[in-house]
């Protein structure tokens, strides 16, 4: 009873999007004056209607529900309920009607809560918005239909999830980043919205910006989770794989970054208005891009849920339509879009470009790099272009971009002075020569990524607090200490990522119970192995200790390598991981050798901690930006553009 | 400058940028694309450059798993659906999913006498998935249509 109501729901926000749809593209007309009021009720009546589609969903994993094929074939009663519950989008199609949902959701949110944007914009702006849900509609219910009834299965219960994904990580990393995908959908719906009415500008520009904000606060919090997720659960130590997935949550990052600073300009200067539109088009095609590389089975990995070709061809097709769609009417409505406001090269708006310049050149490399093999695939030849390639071309134009991140924020608006700014980046110009310094003459033999990496980190760190300095800190606006947090986050982050790839000890031994190893600075004695139990998993564990210096704290490790029944003869490996203040020792356990021995793989990561606490700084940062210009919005409600920090 | 003018300095800045991009990474792809070899490939074209990284792939051979003495070595041969073979070394710990039949990818260097050196072993995720040597042309019609 239950998946059918969820279904009937479905069919029936389907229905309604169509309606929006026609009924938004209707008002639009002249003559279509009076169907203006209807749009916004059914924006929010689709929105209910999703959710409550989802929430059967999530009750019949609950429930686990055997009868419906797809809990029959990703769920087990008794699994613990955190893991029915996500364990209800740990699968191709709840994923699928959990990011139609997230859109219906949010397009019902700007119907309600958006009061900024002229009405006929606004209305455009929804029936995009219904024109993207389509899609995705008609891709659930017709190719991947979650609520399908199905035999149960003869075992009794159900299949069970894939062990890797049986980790609080499925509760946070798939949604935050859908969440950021639908985000950018309706940053991009603003965008089409204001090119149907002609309405680019200033305005349209504040109206997008919180969208875009919590879009990229969403997709900085997915990336963060999902890399720490993919180090501590993958047990090979890294947190980086420049795995085709991780590119395609990447990409769409990188052109909101891109897109967050160039609506800022648009918002507060009046210029490049052509190019915001454009990256809010590229921004949404890379979201797009990201569903079709993850959903469609076209890449093998743990994110490819089914590999099913039918479906494959289905969101490519979308693909085409959304992103050829969005190209075309862009490129018939650009010449309407009117000139900015112009500035000088050496200014705000200057760095600003210099910086969306950089990163669209990062997006092309990434980009390049995901999509040649699968094009050379298809012709016949299989490569595979990994951390050589996008480690070679991205590092160093990464570390021009946060470079001029540290001085960009330091010039201002429309006209600026270099030498002045050469006064104002003196001592953090200084500072990076003093690290590099000292970092060839104390570590020899250092990568030059790392050493570049290192050097530019400390000193940018230092650039990024500048904008404070000489300010009355108490009377500082919120926005702007989101920015200095969120830069300072970049420094902190890449920081980070250097010492880990610099410095990082590794042993890997075959060790009896009994014997010492060293790792780095740490001794480690490997005491005994032994079989442990969880709710719904059994496990060799091993037990070790590690202690630095003499008199150190010992710290207890317990790796394992764990069984789930409902998956047998697929172990998975759980690494330890204990954390100090200056860096992590993780172990991970491998296999008995068959003479006694147990193969034990033992890092020392300095300092890579840092990664995710700089990817978190930064969401933290757009979070304090996002509430600034929130509540300076509300004060200053109706009156023209504001002055800026 | 006016701001027509401007405009037309940042798109042609934009061309510029993202040209430039796409020839470097045209010449990086050249040097670091990681080319695909099956057993049968190595045959066919002849074994690649010691320089060059690549990656094979196919299944492990029945009793094909040799261990060394440090435990942490191993030696195994790769095959596929021709009787030709990779012998691979592998110094690490080796995927959960790894194992005798069991489809397996590898990346790393081949030596003057044909061993294969593998730096890294990937795992594949899911015990459903077949690796494209297995499941031969099946994959080539279902992947991009």
């Amino acid at each position: 009873m239950i998946a059918e109501a969820g279904l009937a729901a479905l069919w029936l926000a389907a229905c309604l999007s169509l309606l929006q749809l026609l009924l938004g593209a209707a008002a639009l007309r002249p003559e279509g004056q009076g169907l203006l009021p209807s749009i916004r009720p059914i924006a929010v009546a689709q929105g209910v209607l999703a959710a409550i589609a989802f929430l059967a969903l999530i009750w019949l994993f609950l429930r686990t529900d055997l009868s419906v094929r797809l809990v029959a074939a990703n769920s087990h009663s008794e699994k613990p309920w955190l893991y029915k519950f996500a364990g209800a989008w740990g699968n191709h199609e709840g994923s699928m009607l959990l990011w139609v949902t997230v859109l219906a959701v949010a397009g019902a949110a700007v119907a309600l809560l958006e009061r900024r944007l002229p009405q006929r914009t606004l209305i455009a702006t929804l029936a995009a918005q219904a024109a993207i849900g389509l899609g995705f509609y008609a891709f659930l219910l017709f190719a991947s239909n979650p609520f399908e009834r199905g035999p149960i299965p003869p075992s009794g219960d159900g299949a069970g999830l894939n062990p890797l994904l049986q980790d609080p990580g499925l509760a946070f990393h798939p949604p935050t980043l859908y969440f950021g995908y639908v985000g950018i959908s309706i940053a991009f719906s603003f965008a089409v919205g204001a090119l149907v009415t002609r309405d680019v500008g200033p305005a349209f520009a504040r109206a997008m910006r919180p969208w875009v904000l919590g879009a990229w606060i969403f997709l900085t919090l997915g990336i963060t989770a999902g890399s720490y997720w993919a180090y501590y659960e993958l047990g090979w130590g890294g947190w980086w794989f420049w795995d085709p997935v991780e590119n395609a949550s990447l990409m769409p990052w990188l052109a909101a970054t891109a897109l967050l600073h160039s609506v800022t300009v648009l918002a507060t200067r009046d210029g490049l208005r052509a190019w915001t539109i454009m990256l809010a088009v590229v921004a949404f095609s890379m979201s797009m891009i990201g569903t079709f590389l993850a959903r469609s089975g076209i890449l093998t990995s743990v994110h490819a849920f089914a590999v099913d070709p039918k479906r494959g061809a289905f969101i490519l097709a979308l693909l085409f339509l959304y992103i050829g769609g969005a190209m075309a009417l862009y490129a018939l409505r650009v010449g309407t879009v009117k000139e900015g406001s112009k500035f000088d090269f050496v200014s705000r708006e200057g760095a600003l470009v210099v910086n969306n310049l950089l990163i669209t050149v990062i997006l092309g490399l990434v980009f390049v790099g995901t999509i040649y093999p699968l094009i050379t695939e298809a012709m016949g030849t299989r490569i595979s272009v990994g951390p050589p390639y996008f480690n070679a071309v991205n590092g160093p134009i990464a570390l021009i971009l946060v470079a001029i991140m540290g001085a960009g924020p330091l010039l201002r608006w429309r006209r600026d002075d270099l030498a002045k700014l050469g006064g104002r980046i003196a001592i953090p110009a200084l500072l990076c020569a003093a690290v590099l310094l000292a970092l060839v003459l104390l570590e020899p033999g250092m990568g030059w990524l790392p050493l570049f990496g290192l050097t530019v980190a400390i000193g940018i760190g230092l650039a990024s607090l500048a904008p404070l300095w000489g300010r009355n800190l108490r009377r500082t606006p919120l926005f702007t200490w989101g920015m200095v947090i969120a830069h300072l986050g970049i420094a902190v982050a890449l920081a980070g990522m250097a010492s880990e790839s610099a410095f990082t000890k590794e042993t890997l031994v075959a060790a009896r119970p009994g014997q010492g190893m060293r790792v780095g600075p740490f001794a480690v004695r490997f005491d005994n192995v032994e079989p442990v139990a969880g709710p719904n998993w059994t496990a060799v564990q091993a037990n070790l200790v590690a202690w630095r210096g003499e008199d150190g704290a010992r710290l207890p490790l317990h790796p394992q390598q764990r069984l789930f029944p409902s998956a047998p003869g697929s172990p998975t490996s759980e690494a330890a991981i204990v954390t100090r203040w200056d860096g992590q020792l993780y172990v991970a356990l491998g296999n008995p050798d068959g003479q006694g021995r147990w193969q034990l793989r033992l890092w020392w990561k300095p300092f890579v901690t840092l990664i995710w606490l700089g990817g978190a700084m930064v969401a933290f940062g757009g979070f304090l930006s996002l509430i600034g210009r929130l509540r300076r919005e509300r004060r200053t409600r109706g009156e023209p553009a504001e002055a800026l920090a | 400058m006016k701001p027509k003018n401007q405009r037309l300095v940042l798109i042609l800045l934009a061309l510029a940028a993202v040209g430039g991009a796409v020839l470097l990474a045209m010449s990086a792809l050249r040097s670091q694309a990681a080319f695909f070899y099956s057993p049968a490939d190595v045959v066919r074209h002849g074994r690649p450059p010691a320089d060059r990284a690549v990656r094979i792939g196919g299944m492990v051979r029945q009793g094909s798993i040799n261990r060394h003495g440090d435990g942490v070595t191993i030696d195994f041969l790769v095959g596929d659906e021709t009787p030709n073979t990779i012998r691979v070394r592998y110094r690490g710990i080796t995927p959960d999913l790894f194992r005798e039949n069991s489809g397996v990818f590898a990346e790393g260097r081949f030596q003057a006498d044909g061993l294969f050196v593998a730096s890294e072993i990937l795992a594949k995720h899911d015990e459903n998935y077949m690796p494209p040597v297995a499941a031969g042309n099946e994959h080539k019609s279902g992947s991009l249509e």
